[in-house]
């Protein structure tokens, strides 16, 4: 059949169905992405007493979509000190891993547009190491002080988080026996939610997931009160965008992979699997906003020290009690 | 100056950063030229003037009543302030008689907007230390404290309401009551912010021990005001000198005891606490009726000499001091702007310091261009 292309890969109608699933999912990453950023304004407008955007459509809901518009019928500047093709080049290498990881995070129980591939938790954890090139080229690129000061902090900050979050994720893979994300859904069908077992993994994972994405208290890369914009101070118009969109579907990624891992992926009662997982990405991303309206930044050092000092030691002690409890008791 | 780093033979350079005019975080148009090595600041510069109006200057062309309106500019957000020093230096130079419930008046709207003020500056710390909530939430009340500004003179910013000898209206019917009804609102509300913000970690962080200097530091700096106290000295004028009708009113003068930014910003809550005890005993102190304008002379004629007087501004001491000839306007004028003597400290505050610190040093000395430039 048309759709289940991933047990035997190298056939015509299989390429079909790949391009196919990878426009569905870009447009599923847009439409989210577009209402993840229209619920993050509405929801820290209610957090701050405000209404939140409400003039562009009921409840203002296209707000976003003439922000889109109005990004990209502006004009594409490029400083003249810039290094030209590598500025230009920056977003999209920024956001060409964000689009990529979400090939491997089963959005249903028919994981119809979902890579099943063997290494998944690997591939994700690797594609997300890309991002920071682009996030780092574009800086140095954009020949700014503010940029490149934001530029070595979003480097600084995403090799150390990323440690701690691999380690958290060692933890799942040791219960569920799989890097294949599906497996590991399937290993939580059956018995408690990973977050269960896993919970000090599962804390980790939500701290490092939050510097991971530049997030409140973890935001310095673009501490606005700082750095004015961190590293895409230079950027406008539609490339400005594609940091804007690289963040978003990262928030969204994140958001699949907590629930893939922690929370059962789109398993659940009653209602149906897609259903279940877009639940609990909007409740992850929701948290991760009430953060946002809630908490002051972090300082740089701060940030290092908490993640070398803190978080590595956890997810090292983490590792151990899962590996110790599953030899000797399971 | 091209630094040398010889383990590794690479040479490192120096680099400069200028932080404003135009920067989110400085609260207005200020602008600071930083020498990095690294993230640590070797040597900072403060350029200022962008907000120059020349307000000194222009008052030597104005009659006494007309360089009211100019004061409302400078610390924009406490203008009942600089409207009474100004007024509270000419009536002492013309040794005037206030009547008693324009005395009062004068307190409460003085202590109002002191609230608001410190709320704002409360608020726009946290802005610039990365929590956006706070900021919002201090607007709420402060809205409260503006419409009771409003209906009592008529502007929401630029009061332009204490007079030479008085105030310009009387209070409204009901206005008083709004107050009295304002005060415990707003105790709760202050307990709210300290529950709020005081006891967050990464709050604490990020101010406890940082920008900390000593008393003497802060009084060879002529700082007045919470920068001063936040080191334990005890030190506000109204005690220190009473003006007005401060030595009836009970209060006390909350000090820090670290001289870090964390006292600097809890002196801001402590202040708005005992604010409203002044309010409080103010409102029920105030005479029934009475006139809100004393007897002054139709034109005001500053005799030959030099008079100074200084308040208690929201940011420190505010003082005007006024050179008269005898004649309708001054000869010459100066204003004491504490934002401008406590922005003094800051390169010193800044050497050696992570670049991460300085949004959260400059934010704690809290100033307002407006008062800065003059």
């Amino acid at each position: 059949m048309f759709w289940y292309w991933d047990t035997h890969p190298l056939q015509w109608s299989s390429a079909l169905a790949m391009i196919i699933g990878g426009v569905v999912v870009l447009f599923l990453s847009l439409g989210v992405v577009a209402y993840a950023i229209y619920g993050q304004r509405k929801f820290l407008g209610w957090i701050q007493g405000r209404i939140g955007p409400n003039r562009l459509g009921p409840f203002g809901l296209f707000q976003t979509i003439a922000d889109i518009v109005k990004l990209l019928i502006k004009e594409d500047i490029v400083p003249d000190q810039a290094d030209r093709l590598i500025f230009l080049l920056a977003p999209i290498i920024a956001y060409a891993p964000a689009f990529m990881v979400l090939a491997v995070i089963p959005f249903s129980a028919h994981h119809v547009f979902t890579a099943n591939l063997g290494i998944g938790l690997l591939y994700y954890v690797a594609l997300t190491a890309i991002t920071i090139h682009g996030v780092m080229l574009g800086a140095w690129a954009s020949n700014n002080k503010y940029a490149l000061i934001g530029g070595m902090r979003s480097a600084a900050q995403m090799i150390s988080y990323e440690i701690p979050l691999g380690m958290s994720l060692v933890g799942v893979i040791l219960m569920a026996g799989s890097l294949n994300l599906n497996t590991i859904v399937s290993a939580q069908q059956h018995g408690w939610w990973f977050i269960v077992p896993q919970f000090l993994g599962f804390c980790i994972f939500v701290v490092a997931s939050t510097a991971e994405l530049n997030r409140t208290p973890f935001d310095l890369p673009e501490a606005e009160s700082e750095l004015v914009a961190g590293y895409h101070v230079e950027y406008s118009g539609f490339r400005m965008a594609f940091f804007m969109l690289t963040e978003y579907t990262y928030l969204f990624a994140m958001s699949g992979l907590v629930a893939t891992l922690f929370l059962g992926g789109w398993s659940g009662p009653f209602l149906p699997g897609w259903l279940w997982f877009a639940i609990k990405v909007t409740a992850y991303i929701l948290f991760q906003f009430w953060v946002q309206g809630t908490l002051p930044r972090m300082r740089q050092d701060q940030v290092m020290s908490f993640s070398w000092k803190v978080l590595l030691p956890l997810a090292m002690l983490n590792l151990v009690l899962t590996a110790v409890i599953k030899g000797f008791f399971m | 100056m091209a630094l040398e780093d010889e383990g590794n033979n690479l040479r490192a350079e120096e680099m400069l950063l200028n932080v404003g005019p135009q920067h989110p975080s400085t609260h207005g148009v200020f602008r600071l030229v930083v020498k990095l090595d690294g993230e640590m600041i070797v040597e900072s510069e403060p350029v200022i003037g962008y907000l120059h109006r020349g307000t000194e200057k222009l008052a030597e062309d104005l009659q006494y009543t007309q360089i009211i309106p100019y004061t409302d500019r400078l610390d924009y957000i406490g203008a009942m302030l600089n409207n009474y020093a100004l007024c509270h230096t000419i009536e002492t130079a013309l040794d005037l008689e206030i009547p008693e419930r324009a005395e009062y008046i004068r307190v409460i709207v003085m202590e109002l907007n002191r609230i608001g003020s410190h709320l704002l500056a409360v608020g726009s710390y946290l802005l610039d230390l990365g929590a956006m909530s706070p900021f919002l939430y201090v607007f709420q009340e402060r809205e409260r404290i503006v419409q009771m500004l409003n209906q009592i003179s008529g502007a929401r910013l630029t009061y332009n309401y204490i007079r030479v000898g008085g105030v310009r209206l009387d209070a409204p019917p009901g206005w008083l009551d709004e107050v009295r009804e304002f005060v415990p609102f707003m105790k709760e509300k202050v307990k709210m912010y300290d529950n709020l913000i005081t006891g967050n970690e990464i709050f604490l962080a990020r101010t406890k021990g940082i920008g900390v200097y000593d008393t003497e530091t802060a009084l060879a700096h002529s700082l007045s005001g919470i920068n001063l106290r936040c080191t334990g000295f005890q030190w506000d004028l109204r005690r220190k000198r009473p003006y007005s009708v401060y030595d009836r009113l009970d209060f006390e003068i909350p000090v820090g005891k670290n001289g870090d930014c964390f006292d600097r910003y809890y002196l801001h809550l402590l202040e708005m606490e005992q604010s409203l005890r002044i309010i409080e005993q103010a409102v029920e102190q105030i005479p029934e009726s009475g006139p809100v304008m004393g007897k002054v002379p139709k034109m005001i004629r500053v005799p030959k000499g030099e008079y100074y007087t200084g308040i208690e501004g929201t940011k420190g001491e505010l003082g005007f001091y006024i050179v008269g000839d005898g004649k309708d306007k001054p000869y010459r004028m100066k204003i004491r702007r504490p934002s401008f003597v406590n922005l003094q400290l800051l390169p010193k505050l800044l050497k050696g310091e992570n670049i991460a610190n300085l949004i959260a040093i400059l934010g704690a000395i809290d100033i307002v261009l407006g008062e800065v430039d003059a």
